[in-house]
C-alpha cells in the first residue's frame, strides 16, 4: 500500500516490517512524568504508543496531552479518541490540535460505556459512531475540509485506524464489519485482545477471501496474563473477550508466584503463532499496568530491534 | 406510547405536606396504560395521602378526578371552574400534561406525580420498555425496523460496538443489543448485505440538540 502520511508507523507498516505497538494509559492525576515513564520502559522497543482515551470511562488525564509529552520526547503516539464524550466540534477541535503537534496516527473509537466508569450518571454523546469518526478523519485529512464545509488551513496528517473485535458477537457480520470500516477509510486496526487464536485465524482467513487483507494493515492485540485471576476477569468481566479454558487451566495449575512469568510465556507463543498468520502486519502489546515487561515480550517473540525509516 | 413510572410517595408528600386543599389529576391516555397515572392510581394515591394526613392529624381535603387529556386545551378546561378551590395539583400525567396545565393556571403550584421515562411499547403487563427518542429525522427503514437511537446504549448507528456479547449489550446482560436484533431481522428479511451500507452522520437538529421543537401543519390548521 502506498505511504499518504507522515506517520512513522505507516511508514514501518508500507516497508513490509511487521510493526509493534504498545500503548499507556495516562494517570488519574497531572503528573507528567507517569506518562513519560511509561513511554521510557518501552519506547525503543515499539515504533508508535496508543495513549488510550479514559478507558473504562474512568476520567484521567486526557489522551491529546499524553501524545503530546511522548511527542515532546520525540516519540510517534497514536491519538486513541472515543466518541462518547465530545460532538463533532470537539472531536474536529481536537484533532487539529493534536495535527498542531505533528501527531501522526488516531485510532478511532466508540468507547466503553460510561456505566463502567467513575461518572456512571453523567452524559454520553455519540454525537458520530466510530465509522463516522473514521470518515471525518479522512474527510478532513483528504478533502481538507471541515464537517461542515469549510476549509482548512494545514490539515490534519493522520493514518487512521480502528479497532476490531473478532469475538464480539454476532460473529457472522464481524468480516463485513470490518469491510464497513475499510469502506469508510480506515487505514490500519488494532484488535481486540486475542486468546482464542483459532477463531481470530478464522476471522482472518475469511477477509481474505473477500480480499480485504490487501486494504487495510492489521495488528493483532496481545494482552499477558499477570495472574491466573486475570485470566478468568478477563474471560467473565470484559465484554466481547474470548478466552479459552485450556488458557484459564494452564493459569490456574501454575504456582501463583510463576504465574507472571507463565503469563508472559503465553504471550510470547501466541506471538511466534501469528507472525506466521497471512494478513498478520503487526502486533499491539498491551500489556496492562504492566509496560515494564513490554521490552522482554519483544525481544524473545524475535521482533527486536525495531525497523528505522526516513 | 409515553410510559411513566409512580414516584416515591415521600416526594409527593415533601411537596405539598403544608397544603390544605390538593387535586389529583389523573390522565386517561398513556399514563393510564402504563399503570402509574389513570383512574386506579389517583384513587391508591388519594387514599395513601389522606391516610398520611391523618396520622399526622392534618385537616387536608384531598379530591380526585382523571380527565381525558392532559396534553390538549379541550381537556384541561373541564377543571377551570373548580381550580381556585385548590392550593396545589398533583398531576398523575406525563411531564407534557403537568407543564400544559401549568401554563394553564398560572397561579396553582403543580406538581409532577410520576417520573415520565420514555417512549416504549407495554411487553407484557408490568414491563414497558423503550423504543422511540423522537430523534424527528426516523431511520428505521434502513435498520430493519429496529431503531439503534433509542435501543442502543450508545446510539451507535453503524453497530454493533465491541461490547455486543451473545445478543446483549454490554452494559447489562438483561439489556438486548440493538445491533443484534437489527442484523437478525435484516437476516429474516434476506438484506443482510444491506448492513454493509454506511450510515452517514446524523443530523441532530431536529432532536434535542437543536432545541426545544415543533411541528407546524398549516394543512390542518384552521
Amino acid at each position: 500500500m502506498k505511504v499518504k502520511t507522515l506517520s512513522k508507523l505507516e511508514k514501518i507498516l508500507a516497508a513490509g516490517h511487521l510493526a509493534v505497538t504498545s500503548e499507556c494509559g495516562p494517570p488519574r492525576g497531572s503528573d507528567p512524568e507517569v506518562i513519560t515513564k511509561k513511554a521510557e520502559m518501552i519506547k525503543d522497543h515499539v515504533d508508535a504508543i496508543n495513549i488510550t482515551d479514559n478507558q473504562t470511562s474512568v476520567t484521567r488525564m486526557c489522551s491529546l496531552a499524553a501524545c503530546i509529552r511522548l511527542k515532546l520526547m520525540g516519540l510517534e503516539p497514536v491519538l486513541q479518541m472515543v466518541t462518547r464524550d465530545r460532538n463533532r466540534i470537539a472531536l474536529q477541535s481536537d484533532i487539529l490540535g493534536a495535527a498542531s503537534y505533528d501527531i501522526h496516527n488516531i485510532l478511532c473509537l466508540s468507547g466503553d460505556h460510561q456505566s463502567f466508569g467513575d461518572c456512571a450518571q453523567g452524559q454520553n454523546v455519540h454525537d458520530l459512531d466510530s465509522m463516522q469518526l473514521i470518515q471525518a478523519v479522512r474527510h478532513m485529512r483528504d478533502e481538507g475540509k471541515f464537517l461542515g464545509g469549510g476549509d482548512i488551513e494545514r490539515p490534519p496528517n493522520m493514518f487512521v485506524g480502528a479497532a476490531a473485535n473478532p469475538f464480539a458477537d454476532p460473529f457472522e457480520i464481524r468480516v463485513p464489519r470490518l469491510a464497513k470500516k475499510i469502506a469508510a477509510g480506515v487505514e490500519f486496526i488494532q484488535t481486540q485482545c486475542i486468546y482464542n487464536m483459532d477463531k481470530f485465524e478464522l476471522w482472518l482467513k475469511m477477509a481474505g477471501d473477500r480480499g480485504l487483507l490487501e486494504k487495510v494493515y492489521i495488528l493483532a492485540g496481545v494482552t499477558p496474563f499477570k495472574t491466573a485471576g486475570m485470566a478468568k476477569y478477563m474471560k467473565n468481566r470484559v465484554p466481547g473477550m474470548e478466552v479459552p479454558d485450556e488458557l484459564i487451566k494452564r493459569m490456574a495449575d501454575t504456582p501463583k508466584e510463576k504465574q507472571p512469568e507463565e503469563g508472559i510465556k503465553i504471550c510470547i507463543e501466541q506471538i511466534q503463532r501469528l507472525k506466521e498468520v497471512e494478513g498478520v502486519h503487526g502486533f499491539h502489546v498491551m500489556a496492562i499496568e504492566w509496560e515494564e515487561m513490554v521490552p522482554e515480550i519483544v525481544e524473545k517473540s524475535g521482533l527486536y530491534p525495531r525497523p528505522s525509516v526516513d | 406510547m409515553i410510559v411513566a413510572d409512580k414516584k416515591p410517595i415521600e416526594e409527593i408528600i415533601e411537596e405539598i405536606k403544608d397544603d390544605e386543599k390538593i387535586l389529583i389529576l389523573g390522565c386517561n391516555e398513556c399514563v393510564t396504560v402504563c399503570e402509574a397515572g389513570g383512574k386506579k392510581e389517583v384513587g391508591i394515591l388519594a387514599s395513601a395521602l389522606r391516610m398520611y394526613f391523618l396520622n399526622q392529624r392534618k385537616e387536608v381535603k384531598i379530591d380526585e378526578k382523571t380527565l381525558e387529556r392532559q396534553c390538549d386545551h379541550e381537556y384541561l378546561e373541564e377543571i377551570r371552574d373548580v381550580m381556585d378551590q385548590y392550593d396545589a395539583v398533583v398531576s398523575l400525567a406525563c411531564g407534557v400534561g403537568v407543564q400544559f396545565m401549568a401554563e394553564k393556571y398560572q397561579s396553582t403550584p403543580v406538581y409532577p406525580g410520576v417520573n415520565t421515562c420514555f417512549l416504549g411499547v407495554t411487553e407484557e403487563r408490568g414491563l414497558w420498555t423503550e423504543r422511540c427518542q423522537a430523534c424527528g429525522q426516523c431511520i428505521l427503514a434502513r435498520t430493519g425496523g429496529i431503531c439503534p437511537v433509542s435501543r442502543c446504549a450508545k446510539r451507535v448507528l453503524n453497530g454493533p460496538c465491541g461490547g455486543s456479547t451473545k445478543g446483549k449489550c454490554e452494559i447489562h446482560n438483561e439489556i438486548d443489543c440493538a445491533w443484534q436484533l437489527i442484523v437478525d431481522r435484516l437476516k429474516a428479511l434476506d438484506r443482510l448485505d444491506d448492513y454493509e451500507n454506511l450510515i452517514p452522520l446524523k443530523d441532530w437538529s431536529s432532536d434535542r440538540a437543536g432545541g426545544p421543537r415543533k411541528v407546524v401543519r398549516e394543512d390542518v390548521q384552521q
